[in-house]
């Protein structure tokens, strides 16, 4: 809404002086009173969630760097340490450590929201691209935090996905040494991995901020996907301060209280035991498995019998994402109206759940145990290897051919005008 | 997750009145056969009291659980992270109200004075040993990693500071590592050295020759460390490999979480003020948004 008419008066003689010089009251009003379509739903809430979850990040993380020794001989200790003696440090640890979890839940959700609701479409695709780097970045941050403990999957875990860089032709080696910092994963690797892990939650904050201009920009989505014309904005809209502040706040308290419940009473749940043992480079455990938000991209990589292969896929299925806006040919936004498509899109859902499944296994496990399915190719039909690569195909043809064909093929339900008139067209289709 | 929460609520409550019930029934019980995968330990029928949202540590097991600590396995393993001043703190073995500073405590002072301590002389700066004091940590019995793998026949025992929550299963993992030694069964064979524990994780594949399914479990170095009387306990409670085994799968629970109680206290204030937020902020939504047709 970037036409949104400024509503700020400056009151005070200060006020006066500073709104001429360096409008930033008037910035905060004008965003705090911004018109938001009034049929937002509680899915929109995870927008202010996922804020809340990065300034919880970056003041936990910042006071654990403060007690934190990035060293491979003592960051172990150092962050039993901060578990033992630091005051509260067990809290500030466990919210650190949890909230790495809650916030990928938040973004998934995030996530799943913009699919159905179609808000990658025109004129929102650089809502989306800022969105899917965003995504990007978490990723890299998460995964050198959990190799910040040193414990046992920490060590074994770093090892496992520099060496995917290893993998690419001709230039692979070069750059694992660079990454890595020497020829293995090491001192100068965890090192960076700090540095790095300190800086990348700016940049996401950074993009953050692109993220919410952009949003500004093109207007929000909402639940019924039409866009609101201006002559319609008294109708349809309401300033987003009260009326979203309190709706986005109650959302909020409840999803802290899940949070709450991890952190106090589970904090380990999420996270797997071996990284309790200091990481050993002499003793691979058994079986290595990244977090559980990471899973669905780990099935992906080892379901490709080729190690580059499976890391082409790997990067493939999250390109995707940045390629959607242009791979759908619906005019349609709202998945509300596309009855066809939801289903398929809830099919999606599944196959990324069960992706994430198929990640925390062993490829050759057998899916049913006890029975011996016949054997394809490398490996028996009966695997999480072969469940994975059938879920994998759904994942890429989800995206690559069933969102292009659907757009063009489907009929949709007929799409109300206005936002605030859903209820009438809902009739008439049922009538 | 909110189901989760209530059916561990509901657990609690039935826990709890199980934990003042049956307390001194608990430690009789022996471990089970293992049943599924070695990671997926649930061999106690009963609980231990600080299991669940509400759970919290028995002193008295805290203490005994330090004995069998301090004479059965410190002898092979380290627990560098832990200090004497740790049995002192709020939620630990040797915590005494009267002194809120733990360095203060007779009783954590008398038990660090017990240990001869690797030091420097501050005027000399010659190395000398000195009797501990409540700042020290738990001795380790080795010099170093290798040290202790050379006396113990080649593998290294486990540091026990984070060994609970190193481990699938936690206390009841130990709990039933420790009551689970057993004759191997015929056709499975036992190098020198080891021992078979259906417990352990491994895969003893390889040394199968019996009739049947490959026998869960795995080799460990460790003999079973535990016998009935080991130790005399300070409050009389008989010394039964099973009360042995639960009283250090405790202490070493504390050990690897030593603010679990403070953490699970505040966990309720906390979801106190979440509900009572949550009922504002909801009053609140209704009120603004009462004449908003959406």
């Amino acid at each position: 809404m970037s036409d949104h008419e400024s509503t700020y008066v400056p009151k005070t003689g200060i006020e006066r002086w500073l709104d001429e010089r360096l409008p930033i009251i008037r910035f905060g009003v004008d965003y705090a009173t911004i018109p938001t379509p009034r049929n937002l739903n509680y899915w929109w809430t995870f927008g202010g969630i996922l804020a809340l979850c990065l300034v919880i990040q970056i003041v936990t993380g910042i006071v654990l760097a403060m007690h934190y020794t990035a060293s491979a001989d003592h960051a172990f200790d150092s962050v039993e340490r901060i578990m033992r003696d630091v005051n509260w440090g067990w809290a500030i640890r466990y919210v650190h450590a949890n909230g790495a979890s809650m916030f990928f839940l938040a973004v998934y959700i995030h996530m799943a929201r913009g699919l159905y609701y179609g808000s990658y479409k025109a004129p929102r695709e650089m809502i989306w691209l800022l969105g899917c780097v965003i995504f990007l970045l978490m990723m890299m941050t998460a995964f050198m935090g959990y190799v910040l403990p040193w414990g046992q999957m920490s060590f074994h875990g770093a090892v496992v996905i520099t060496n995917l860089l290893g993998a690419i032709p001709v230039v692979g080696p070069g750059i694992l040494t660079w990454i890595q910092g020497g020829f293995a994963v090491d001192e100068p690797t965890l090192k960076r991995f700090f540095s790095l892990h300190y800086l990348l939650p700016f940049v996401i904050f950074g993009v953050v901020f692109l993220h919410l201009w952009a949003l500004h920009q093109s207007s929000q989505n909402n639940p019924v996907g039409v866009l609101i014309p201006k002559e319609r904005r008294k109708q349809d809209t309401l300033p987003f301060h009260p009326y979203f502040t309190v709706k986005d706040g109650f959302a909020l308290v409840l999803f802290l209280m899940l949070f709450s419940v991890f952190v106090f009473f589970m904090p380990n749940a999420l996270g797997h035991a071996d990284n309790y043992i200091p990481a050993n480079p002499l003793q691979t455990p058994p079986h290595i498995v990244p977090e559980w938000y990471l899973l669905p991209f780990y099935a992906m990589l080892r379901g490709i019998p080729d190690k580059f292969g499976g890391v082409v896929v790997m990067f493939a299925s999250i390109g995707l994402l940045f390629a959607l806006p242009w791979l759908d040919t619906s005019k349609v936004r709202s998945m509300r109206f596309r009855p066809a498509m939801r289903w398929f899109f809830i099919i999606l859902l599944v196959v990324y759940f069960f992706l994430g499944w198929c990640g925390a296994h062993l490829p050759d496990e057998p899916v049913i145990p006890g029975v011996d399915g016949p054997d394809l190719f490398d490996g028996n039909l009966n695997s999480y290897l072969w469940l994975t690569r059938f879920l994998t195909a759904y994942y890429f043809g989800y995206f690559l051919v069933i969102t292009p064909w659907m757009g063009l093929r489907e009929t949709p339900l007929p799409v109300p005008e206005y936002v605030s008139s859903p209820v009438l067209s809902h009739d008439e289709k049922n009538g | 997750m909110k189901l989760d929460f209530r059916k561990s609520l509901a657990a609690a409550a039935v826990m709890a009145g199980l934990a003042l019930a049956a307390a001194p029934a608990f430690a009789a019980r022996t471990a089970e056969e293992p049943t599924g995968p070695a990671k997926g330990v649930r061999p106690v029928s009963g609980e231990f009291t600080f299991e669940g949202p509400r759970g919290q540590f028995d002193r008295g097991q805290l203490q005994r659980g330090y004995k069998v600590y301090k004479e059965v396995c410190s002898a092979c393993h380290s627990m560098s992270l832990v200090h004497f001043r740790d049995l002192g703190a709020p939620g630990g073995p040797f915590y005494d109200p009267k002194y809120k500073n733990p360095n203060d405590n007779p009783v954590v002072k008398a038990l660090a004075a017990d240990v001869q301590v690797a030091d420097i002389d501050t005027t000399t700066g010659d190395p000398i040993k000195r009797k501990g004091t409540p700042a020290d940590a738990f001795p380790s019995p080795f010099p170093n990693a290798i040290a202790a793998a050379a006396s113990n026949g080649g593998a290294t025992p486990p540091d026990q500071s984070t060994l609970a929550k190193a481990r699938e299963g936690g206390a009841r993992y130990i709990y039933s590592l420790l009551m689970g030694y057993r004759e191997p069964p015929a056709g499975l064979k036992v190098g020198p050295g080891q021992h078979y524990n259906p417990w352990f994780p491994g895969d003893v594949g390889s040394y199968w020759t019996g009739k049947g399914p490959v026998p869960k479990g795995g080799f460990i170095a460790m003999a079973p460390p535990l016998a009935d009387n080991r130790v005399t306990y300070d409050d009389h409670t008989k010394a039964t490999v099973a009360q042995e085994a639960a009283d250090v799968a405790a202490f070493l629970e504390w050990a690897s979480d030593p603010h679990a109680e403070q953490r699970k206290q505040t966990g309720w204030a906390v979801m106190l003020y979440l509900a009572i937020l949550a009922a504002l902020t909801y009053a609140s939504y209704r009120a603004i948004w009462k004449n908003v047709s959406h």
